[in-house]
């Protein structure tokens, strides 16, 4: 089978022209940022480096690290490098606390945007003779919007779907006949399993790839998606702080994604040491923009923990492969493609009258995120009559919801079950398997 | 005249009822009446007591959720149509009732409610009114 490319020139960039250009546009880009974002500027001098010291990817790691601290303490547009009227997109992403991350596109950054995610499309085996059915969430989060532009650029014919009302999706699927199919994992899996409630077969319908992110999965997960809806499931890889999906994805080979090197510099990084790891060993994973006009975001620690391969793809791509997430160096869950930090939850029971403390219980059934939270009841809250303490109840769950984006269920229990913090209580239990053993 | 109601936040799993009956039980704490609430993740157990005051005490002690709250004790005839007669009275007033549950006194032909309605004064009002007998906490013990 012939390969195709979106952008082959690139793609197949031979790799001491494409170091070349990462370390040019290295240079140009930590000018940029340094020129234009007080807050950035200052983080640099404090670390004693300048533009006059950066040219080049020897320099990298001169540069000091960002993080998700940095992004909160400057909400919303205190690391945006233009004003606001060159600004044309505004996407967010949830932070450790109740406040957003907010980042901005210029046109510009939407083109790019828009090429990355084209080129995992192609590498998925798409073109513009495919219906592309983007059942991601439209809004604030990239997911929608990003596989939108890329499949539009592409020349597709995009079916912008959103999330929910599964029965109808499927009904869309089949009478529109879409070829390619985009959402994350877990929601594959549920239409997989609707299209076999409503009495049909992948045979109804004409999916041939699926492009599929935003959450951790594993590759027992990969076939029985495969199965259920009859494509070919790809994984992608992307975050609302460096872009969204389409800095890293699958080719058919299906081993590692490959990061959108002329777009993006990835670093695997010990956590404690911050040197970087030998390929093939396990790191966090730190990302550097190359290309952004308004949202330059340079070595950002993702938390994420993975593993970088730099051996030739036989694909013929050029670019680095980076593994499924292995981890995370943090507490961050990722529930139904939502980032959920369990410290957002106390502030909200604190602020409904509950004590601090809760037990955080998250599980999969049928492919689906279960998230349960357990609360202490308290008098305050207790009632003699039960619609008393259901309002109650569903107030918090009300309250968690506004804050976490996700529908927690909520579980009231007795004083005193939930374990206190002696500096390191265990506040999650997660037993979904979600990462691939190896 | 009211009467106060002990309820009790139970989780809804094996064992946890028998703990609060334990509890009472070891405090030579005699229940007149229980009533059980419950839903698929928790539950309520409503009880009366001779002693309302010490046993919720004990209860908080012993790390319960207590809430103790005033309810309608009434004492009807044991006989078919009387509690019809009362709830028909109430309907027409526009009283709401969030539950009631029933026991037998020591005493014959008759029977006590307890009743919890939304708004307690103004059901005792129209209780009282149309000659119900209440039942008062010290009336309780004698029941």
């Amino acid at each position: 089978m012939e390969e195709h490319y979106y952008q082959k020139d690139i793609e197949t960039m031979p790799e001491d022209q494409l170091k070349d250009l990462q370390g040019k546009r290295l240079a140009e880009q930590f000018k940029w940022a340094y020129d234009n974002i007080e807050f950035y500027r200052n983080r640099c001098i404090e670390a004693g480096v300048s533009p006059d010291d950066v040219h080049g990817m020897q320099d990298l790691e001169k540069l000091p690290f960002m993080c998700k601290d940095d992004l909160r303490a400057t909400y919303p547009y205190g690391l945006f490098a233009v004003p606001l009227k060159d600004v044309v997109r505004l996407h967010a992403s949830s932070g450790t606390t109740g406040k957003q991350i907010v980042v901005g596109y210029t046109k510009e950054d939407l083109d790019s945007w828009d090429d990355v995610v084209a080129r995992q499309l192609v590498a998925a085996g798409a073109s513009n003779e495919d219906i592309v059915h983007v059942a991601y969430g439209y809004g604030l989060f990239t997911g929608g919007f990003g596989i939108h532009g890329g499949a539009t650029k592409l020349g597709c014919t995009v079916v912008p779907v959103s999330s929910g009302n599964t029965q109808r999706q499927i009904t869309i699927l089949k009478d529109f006949k879409c070829t390619v199919l985009a959402c994350t994992p877990s929601y594959a899996a549920y239409l997989g399993e609707t299209l076999h409630d409503m009495g049909m077969t992948p045979d109804d319908l004409y999916l041939k790839s699926g492009i599929f992110g935003a959450e951790p999965w594993t590759e027992e997960m990969r076939r029985e998606i495969e199965k259920a809806l009859g494509l070919k499931a790809y994984d992608i890889y992307g975050l609302t702080e460096i872009m969204g999906p389409g800095v890293a994805y699958e080719c058919r080979e299906q081993h590692g994604m490959h990061v959108n090197e002329d777009h993006f510099i990835v670093e695997a990084l010990d956590p404690d040491t911050h040197k970087p790891v030998p390929d093939g060993q396990k790191g966090e994973i730190v990302f550097s923009c190359l290309t952004r006009k308004a949202f330059p975001l340079l070595r950002f620690r993702t938390k994420d923990i993975g593993v970088l391969n730099r051996t030739p793809c036989a694909c013929g791509r050029t670019f680095v492969r980076m593994s499924k997430p292995m981890g995370r160096t943090d507490d961050m869950l990722i529930i139904r493609g939502v980032n959920v930090f369990p410290s957002q939850i106390e502030g909200v029971l604190l602020s409904k009258g509950y004590p601090p403390l809760y037990q955080i219980i998250v599980g999969r059934e049928n492919n689906n995120d279960t998230f349960e939270v357990q609360v202490e009841m308290t008098e305050n809250n207790f009632s003699d009559v039960v619609g008393d303490v259901r309002r109650k109840e569903n107030e918090l769950s009300a309250a968690l919801q506004t804050i976490l984006q996700i529908k927690a269920k909520v579980t009231l229990v007795a004083p005193k079950t939930i374990e206190r913090s002696n500096g390191k209580a265990k506040r999650v239990i997660d037993t979904r398997k979600l990462h691939d053993s190896k | 005249m009211t009467i106060n109601q002990i309820s009790v936040f139970l989780e809804n799993k094996p064992g946890t009822l028998s703990g609060l009956t334990e509890t009472l039980a070891e405090n030579n704490i005699n229940m007149r009446a229980m009533s059980l609430a419950d839903t698929s993740d928790f539950g309520i157990a409503r009880i009366i007591v001779d002693n309302t005051d010490e046993a919720a005490a004990l209860l908080r002690k012993s790390e319960y959720v207590v809430k103790v709250t005033p309810v309608l004790a009434l004492e009807i005839p044991d006989e078919a149509g009387s509690l019809n007669r009362i709830l028909k009275l109430l309907g027409t007033k526009d009283c709401n009732v969030e539950y009631m549950y029933g026991f037998t006194g020591r005493r014959t032909n008759s029977a006590c409610m307890i009743l919890r309605a939304t708004d307690v004064p103004a059901t005792e009002r129209v209780l009282a009114e149309a000659g119900v007998r209440l039942v008062c906490s010290s009336d309780l013990s004698e029941l």
